[in-house]
């Protein structure tokens, strides 16, 4: 288990304050002139080789992204933004971060800002977070009070300023280049890529993209050497990482772990237990919705870390651990995250924009068990024409979860849709409401 | 997609306060200058906040001219976000989270709740007009499941019995107290907490 000296979120639970005094006292904003004297490169290299990936959900190689941003600041200003727009389901980590470490975001956006060329940040905060949304105001306004923030920040010589911009409640605009558009004052459509943000982003200028846990480890990092981050979890999976724990469990929980941690021990150690006991769990999903749930017997062994879970063809997201007993009904909660994606889908692409429909709809009878046999294979197929086949990850985020439902849980599903075909082959319909029936029965 | 509603009745015009004239100027501010249109989400906002936590569309023309947008850009904005309301709410305005993780800890006797004592469908007003309940998808509080939002604070580690007493302190024209029903810290652990047991704030 990790030590609580080498957790960086110190005050998770607002033991000891959230304001810029007691933040100060817990050891943030110190050396950070220092830091940024030492220059752009040296942070960008050693976020490289602290191996930090992004903590949104993608888990792209933060540093990296960094060095994305042009060198030099042509005739179009940079611009750092913040994606606060959590609203994946069975995540609530940057909300913590937001009201209770606000100091760790607001430094790092500074130190983030100087090292990809940007004066300027915006911090996309969705719009429910409005008490959240409120203190980090304080927090800010406390920041520039002190001169850590504004003209000459910090005695750094770098003018940094951030802004607040709420969401008004959609789920697509955490999505990056949705979130652009979000904050350009249009809809939340999400571009096409390329040209990728870092080149063309908000205004037409390049812009990073950054989560809050993402940037809030930062100043750490810097402070305490990338070595130190990496020596933690496991190679390509470094740091620590805060877990929500959610659903069925004794004590649900949020709490910040090394990357790699059992999922067991997660569960078992940090969040009471399953509900009813180890042996009374069903399925697990592991990082967010949009991740495929994950069975018992795997979940015995899995660690939760990037790439451990993709090889489980499950995924770590979010970290948004969502536990689910023997006395919940699997397949509702999957329709019920299937609706969560029919009302959230943008519109944008049709394979999303009906297929979510679908899915939602096929799911809502097999939980009640009016679905056929057939349409099972039916169901997948709906999954496979939208994944990969849409602008943005959305797709892929709805069609996921159905997926390892499918796979995991096939046979719960067959117990339950038994009954004959709506539309059976001899009969000959001339403009049949299935078009997927009709290619099966002349294939 | 969901579907907005248009109310009906819609007032004649719209014009802002003299203080949220002066806001809404502080906010353009924030964008460069020749992005106003940046702001049309917050203006938005100040217009809920003006107008009953509902937006005319006499007001989406105001925020158009204000903004030097086109009228239909704000329409659309309007219409995207779950967040507006075009068409009158409680005084008292609750969404109940029911996705999964909410789900699995029993919003529905939640829903329950409000249905029986605040009106039978989403959307509708209340007998004494002070209440009106929604279902919204996740609201980010899933370690605290289920959980709602009545207007802008969350009410977290709710049963059935509190719930009820919100809902009738919420009736009888009282604001309860927002957080953990449970008496929890925020989202340490109920019992048996693991960590952070020895840091101390220096």
């Amino acid at each position: 288990m990790l030590s609580d000296e080498d957790r960086i979120f110190k005050n998770l639970y607002n033991d000891f304050g959230w304001d810029v005094e007691s933040a100060v006292a817990r050891g943030d904003w110190s050396q950070t002139k220092e830091i940024i004297s030492k220059g752009k490169d040296w942070i960008v290299k050693e976020v490289k080789e602290s191996e930090l990936r992004g903590r949104g959900g993608a888990g792209f190689p933060t540093g990296l992204k960094f060095s994305f941003a042009p060198k030099q600041v042509g005739s179009r200003p940079h611009y750092l933004v913040i994606n606060a727009d959590e609203s994946e389901p069975g995540t609530c980590k940057d909300r913590d971060i937001l009201r209770f470490e606000p100091q760790k975001l607001i430094e790092g956006c500074l130190l983030a800002g100087y090292a990809i060329g940007a004066h300027t940040c915006y911090i996309y905060i969705r719009g429910e977070y409005f008490r959240e949304g409120q203190r980090l105001q304080e927090a800010i306004n406390q920041a520039y009070e002190k001169n850590f923030l504004g003209k000459n920040a910090c005695g750094s010589g770098w003018d940094f300023d951030i802004y607040l911009h709420y969401g008004a409640g959609s789920y697509i605009c955490g999505e990056e280049t949705a979130l652009l558009e979000s904050l350009e004052g249009k809809k939340g459509l999400p571009r096409l890529k390329p040209p990728f943000p870092a080149l063309v982003g908000l205004y037409g200028c390049p812009t990073i993209v950054n989560n809050v846990e993402t940037i809030a480890v930062v100043p750490t990092i810097l402070r305490r050497g990338a070595k130190w981050f990496a020596s933690l979890g496991k190679p390509k999976n470094t740091g620590t990482k805060i877990f929500c724990i959610s659903g069925n469990v004794n004590n649900p929980c949020n709490v910040e772990e090394e990357m790699g941690i059992l999922l067991k021990d997660l569960i078992e150690k940090h969040a009471g237990g399953v509900i009813g006991g180890w042996n009374n769990l069903q399925a697990v999903i592991p990082g967010g919705s949009s991740m495929p749930l994950l069975p018992k017997n795997i979940c015995e062994t899995i660690t939760m870390d990037f790439d451990s879970l993709i090889k489980a063809k499950s995924g770590l997201g979010t970290a948004g651990v969502v536990v689910i007993n023997k006395d919940q009904d699997i397949i509702s909660c999957m329709a019920r995250i299937a609706k969560f994606y029919k009302h959230e889908s943008c519109g944008q692409c049709t394979p999303c924009r009906e297929g979510c429909g679908w899915m939602w709809r096929v799911l809502k009878r097999m939980a009640i068990g009016e679905a056929t046999y057939k349409e099972i294979d039916l169901l997948y197929d709906v999954t496979k024409q939208i994944e990969g086949h849409t602008i943005c990850a959305f797709g892929e985020g709805a069609a996921w979860p159905v997926q390892g439902l499918l796979r995991h849980f096939r046979k719960e599903i067959e117990k339950r849709c038994h009954g004959e075909p709506i539309v059976k082959k001899s009969l000959k319909i001339p403009y049949l409401i299935d078009q997927h029936l009709l290619e099966k029965d002349s294939a | 997609m969901s579907i907005k509603k248009i109310s009906e009745t819609q007032p004649e015009s719209f014009e802002f306060s003299k203080d949220n004239l002066q806001e809404a100027e502080n906010i353009i501010k924030q964008y460069p200058k020749n992005r106003k249109a940046s702001a049309v989400l917050a203006l938005l906002y100040l217009v809920q906040k003006q107008h009953d936590n509902w937006i005319p569309l006499a007001a989406i023309k105001y925020v158009a001219k204000f903004l030097e947008i086109p009228y239909i850009q704000v329409y659309e904005v309007a219409t995207f976000y779950s967040m507006f309301n075009l068409a009158p709410v409680g005084k008292y305005f609750v969404q109940v989270c029911t996705t999964t993780p909410c789900m699995i800890r029993g919003t529905n006797k939640v829903l329950d709740v409000c249905k029986k004592h605040i009106a039978k469908n989403q959307n509708e007003l209340s007998k004494n007009k002070l209440c009106s309940w929604t279902e919204v998808e996740c609201l980010g509080s899933c370690v605290s499941a289920p959980m709602m939002q009545i207007n802008q604070d969350y009410f977290e580690d709710l049963d059935e019995k509190k719930t009820e007493e919100i809902i009738q302190m919420l009736l009888n024209d009282k604001f309860p107290k927002p957080g953990s029903y449970r008496n929890r810290k925020n989202t340490a652990p109920e019992k048996g907490r693991t960590t952070l047991l020895e840091v101390k704030n220096a």
